[in-house]
């Protein structure tokens, strides 16, 4: 069953139309993100799902009530739509301790004391804040504070919670243990959860479902993490999932060339058309370096030592492309190269795409 | 399907806007456009050729020259007064910086008027105690200085008026990268060239907007030139505005004057507010961060103390010297007696305070005015800031433009704007009573409130107000848990802003008391052109106290809370 269905939603401000069109449902006790470039309007979809901002067209149901329609003239305001909210910058009262933070939603909900003060506590120590409940925000570490936020969200017992980019504004180490904390307490408390970020790691970490927005604020894909990983529906996607390369092939009859030269594409899925210029898209990781052997035969532009991995930039006929291995790897297979020395190039996963709609990922 | 209707009665925000355009229609929109209707349409008809003549009569030229005049030497002295003491008290060994820094703000507290009438007793020409000083001792034959001179309003205003620049230019030396000027010296530019190439352009939209802002002051200030001018003849803009109301009563002649310099005024202000933003305008803050930074200090050495000798004399002549003799003065039993032990007494004082119902009304007028005005334009101007600042409507760009009226209208204006109003013409009639002074205060000080108020708000992130609302709080909820507890510091700094000034306010009560409506400003300025100086300066010395107290308390408490 979906829990938010958008339908033709548009948005515009002034000349700039950040959505037009855009349809999107998301299913009842799942984890889902929307991904996209910063600037794409995936927060403008959020806050019209909160009701921060009106719609030009189209309707949002949120459990199959209508809350937006102009329309019909509905609009429901952010307080009568019984969501959890949890913003960038934390937004944490800073007059109030972290007791009445949380307790804030449920005073206006007018509960009785005995029972707030219970379920304030419960979801503070829920979410691991046990013991700071008389706290400033301002004594309060940015971790935290995101913390007291997502309690504050949660404690009114929400069917659906946002979550506008909650990590981004903590450092690497918390943002890995955090991503991981939101995943088990939605698993935990079987509530919806929507998404918001333009960091593929984490919404590929935390989703059951994903949509990947493009830059004009359209959809270009919606579905698994896995789907969308290994099966991205075009370039953009696929470039939006991490490191890509794309290698320009020639059709010569039968054959595909590589670059500029004649060297035949090692590999035996050709394209299911009949384009005659084809762009194979790989990852650094899908592709298999040698000394010698079958392959493409390239030079080593650039060797980076990076710690832990090796970089390197790759030509073959014109061609560039960027592979790293593991560091131990490399030593252990005599595969460390020097700056001019020739390799050899295989693949291990290649997805095709026809030059003409790669363009578009210039657009990102 | 469920479907909730989303309209439930008029929400807040219509509320709140309407409300707003209101207050600043009312209060400072109508009086201004009540001035310019006046000054243009003559009998119903629009008419130029009568400006043309009434800007031409002898007076008013000359008042318009002399606003001018007066205007200029303050702003250029001020700059010049102003940002050498900055530079003395950033950018140098000077022993007892911050002490000094301190002392040079103190002529922010002190009202210039007080400070003008100080002044008339040091060195008018026959009586004054300098000039006979001088005169007994020395054998001069006529004053060492006449005070009713172009001259003598000028170094007064620019005594009491250069804290603007100063705090302006200070504030921009301390912010300034000092890597900017360390660059510099590592590519072999000397101290000299460093300071002429570098550091003065860096700071010269700080000296320039100060300067305007003095120049704005000035053209539109009456305290100075009322105690020292009209005495030779010298009028400028507010005084002449004055003087013309108060001799015929409000004649319509009179007003329409009135109203004509009033709109000279307010373009001109305009004009100066609109060059100021421009100024300030174009990134400034890339280059002068918001960090305080350890600045490069220039030794002094074998100045430093005759500068730190400069700077006492400095303080010492234009703050203590004047303060000194306007308490001493109002110990005296008769003015003109020498300052001895017989002749000093508080009985003047004790007067002023228990028995004289002339300053006792005043002192009470003031006190009440003052609180009035401040609890009712704290109260508006956050309201207003509100809507400017965090609400997204339509008509919002007419509340931003009249929230930028109180700021471009000077005292004066206000003052003449509110007569026009507020005198019957339009169903009300508030004229001799406290009411129309309370009105005019409010219009007066609304920029104050709206500047303090929308900082304040500035800082509370919509985010804050949007999180209550997804929490369950309807509009009205939020702004009383969340907004207003955040913005309480601006609130309280907006009602000190207003109530502290409007307690030595002169230009906008001189213009519209009666004989019960006094204020402090006016008990003081009054005794004094009655030649009652003994008791205009005992009522000065106790609004000083008064003053020094109040900005005392403010300082403790605003260091307390941090703000």
């Amino acid at each position: 069953m979906d829990i938010i269905r958008i339908e033709g939603v548009a948005k515009a401000y002034g000349r700039l139309q950040v959505h037009r069109d855009l349809t999107l449902s998301i299913r009842k006790g799942e984890c889902f993100t929307l991904l996209g470039p910063s600037g794409c309007g995936k927060t403008v979809l959020l806050r019209l799902i909160a009701g921060f901002e009106s719609l030009d067209a189209g309707r949002i149901y949120i459990d199959d009530t209508l809350v937006s329609d102009p329309r019909a003239g509905i609009n429901l305001s952010p307080d009568s739509r019984n969501l959890g909210v949890v913003f960038q910058d934390y937004a944490v009262w800073p007059h109030m301790t972290v007791f009445g933070n949380v307790a804030y939603p449920l005073k206006l909900a007018g509960v009785t004391p005995s029972e707030l003060n219970s379920r304030v506590g419960e979801t503070i120590a829920l979410v691991g804040l046990g013991g700071l409940e008389k706290r400033l925000p301002s004594e309060l570490s940015g971790g935290q504070q995101q913390r007291v936020a997502l309690a504050r969200a949660l404690v009114a017992k929400p069917s659906l919670m946002l979550l506008d980019e909650p990590l981004t504004n903590l450092d690497a180490n918390l943002r890995e243990e955090m991503r991981f904390e939101i995943k088990e307490l939605q698993r935990k408390l079987g509530i919806t959860v929507l998404y918001v970020t333009p960091d593929q790691e984490i919404a590929l970490a935390i989703s059951d479902r994903m949509a990947v927005m493009d830059g004009q604020g359209r959809i270009r894909q919606t579905g698994g993490p896995w789907d969308i990983f290994e099966r991205p529906a075009d370039p953009f996607v696929f470039n939006f999932m991490g490191i890509a390369n794309f290698v320009p092939v020639r059709r010569q009859g039968g054959d595909f060339l590589v670059g500029g030269g004649g060297q035949r594409l090692p590999w035996n899925h050709p394209p299911g058309g009949d384009a005659p210029d084809w762009v194979a898209g790989f990852r650094p990781s899908d592709v298999v370096l040698a000394r010698g052997g079958e392959g493409l035969r390239g030079v080593v532009r650039r060797a980076s030592f990076l710690g832990a991995m090796m970089d390197y930039l790759i030509d073959i006929d014109g061609a560039s492309l960027r592979t790293s291995l593991e560091t131990h790897a490399a030593l252990a297979d005599r595969l460390m190269f020097a700056e001019g020395e020739s390799c050899v190039v295989g693949f291990r996963n290649l997805i095709w795409f026809d030059a003409r709609r790669l363009g578009e990922v210039a657009k990102r | 399907m469920k479907r909730i209707a989303g309209k439930r009665g008029i929400g807040a925000a219509p509320i709140i806007l309407f409300l707003s355009i209101a207050i600043l229609v009312v209060v400072v929109a109508v009086p201004v456009l009540l001035i310019i209707f006046n000054a243009f349409w003559v009998n119903g008809e629009f008419n130029v050729g009568d400006i043309a003549k009434i800007l031409g009569e002898p007076d008013t030229y000359q008042a318009l020259i002399n606003s001018l005049i007066i205007a200029s030497g303050t702003t250029v002295g001020s700059t010049v007064v102003g940002t050498f003491f900055a530079w003395l008290v950033t950018r140098t060994d000077l022993p007892h910086k911050r002490l000094m820094k301190g002392m040079f703000l103190v002529p922010f507290m002190l009202p210039s008027f007080i400070g003008a009438l100080a002044w008339k007793m040091l060195l008018s020409p026959r009586a004054g105690f300098i000039n006979r000083f001088f005169m007994l001792h020395f054998g001069f034959d006529g004053p060492l200085f006449n005070i009713y001179s172009y001259a003598g309003i000028v170094m007064v205003e620019i005594m009491y008026l250069f804290p603007f620049v100063f705090i302006q230019v200070c504030g921009a030396l301390e912010r300034m990268d000092p890597t900017l000027e360390e660059s510099a010296r590592i590519s072999g530019a000397g101290l000299f060239t460093i300071t002429r190439k570098i550091t003065i352009p860096l700071v010269a939209p700080s000296i320039l907007s100060g300067a305007l802002l003095i120049m704005l002051y000035s053209m539109a200030h009456f305290g100075t030139v009322a105690m020292l001018g009209i005495e030779n003849g010298i009028f400028n803009i507010p005084t002449l505005i004055y003087q013309r109301i108060h001799q015929s009563a409000g004649s319509f002649a009179s007003i329409r004057t009135g109203t004509v310099l009033a709109t000279i005024l307010v373009v001109t202000a305009a004009f100066i507010i609109w060059l100021q933003g421009k100024i300030l305008g174009g990134g400034r803050y890339q280059i002068i961060a918001g960090k305080s930074f350890r600045p490069m200090e220039l030794k002094l050495r074998g100045l430093r103390f005759p500068l730190l000798i400069l700077c006492v004399a400095y303080i010492g002549f234009t703050i203590v010297l004047p303060t000194a003799v306007i308490f001493l003065v109002g110990g005296l039993k008769t003015y003109g007696l020498a300052f001895t032990w017989e002749n000093l007494s508080l009985d003047n004082y004790k007067f002023v305070l228990f028995d004289y119902q002339l300053t006792k009304d005043a002192i009470w007028n003031s006190v009440t005015l003052g609180l009035g005005a401040a609890v009712i334009t704290m109260f508006a101007g956050v309201m207003i800031s509100y809507v400017t600042v965090k609400m997204k409507v339509r008509g919002k760009g007419i509340l931003e433009f009249l929230g930028m009226l109180p700021f471009s209208v000077p005292g004066s204006v206000i003052a003449l704007g509110v007569i026009l109003a507020w005198s019957g013409k339009y169903g009300v009639n508030l004229y001799n009573t406290v009411w129309i002074i309370l009105v005019a205060y409010i219009a007066r000080y609304m920029a104050f409130s709206l500047k303090a108020n929308s900082a304040a708000l500035e800082q509370v992130h919509d985010s804050l107000v949007e999180a209550a609302r997804a929490c369950g709080a309807s509009m009205w909820q939020a702004l009383r848990d969340i907004v207003l507890p955040l913005v309480r510091p601006g609130m309280l700094a907006a009602f000190f802003l207003i109530f502290l000034p409007s307690l030595r306010e002169l230009t906008v009560s001189i213009m519209l008391y009666a004989p019960t409506t006094r204020t402090i400003g006016v008990a003081i300025y009054t005794l004094n052109e009655d030649g009652e100086t003994v008791m205009s300066a005992a009522m000065a010395g106790i609004a000083l106290i008064l003053i020094i107290t109040g900005q005392t308390l403010i300082n403790r408490f605003t260091e307390k809370t941090g703000g």
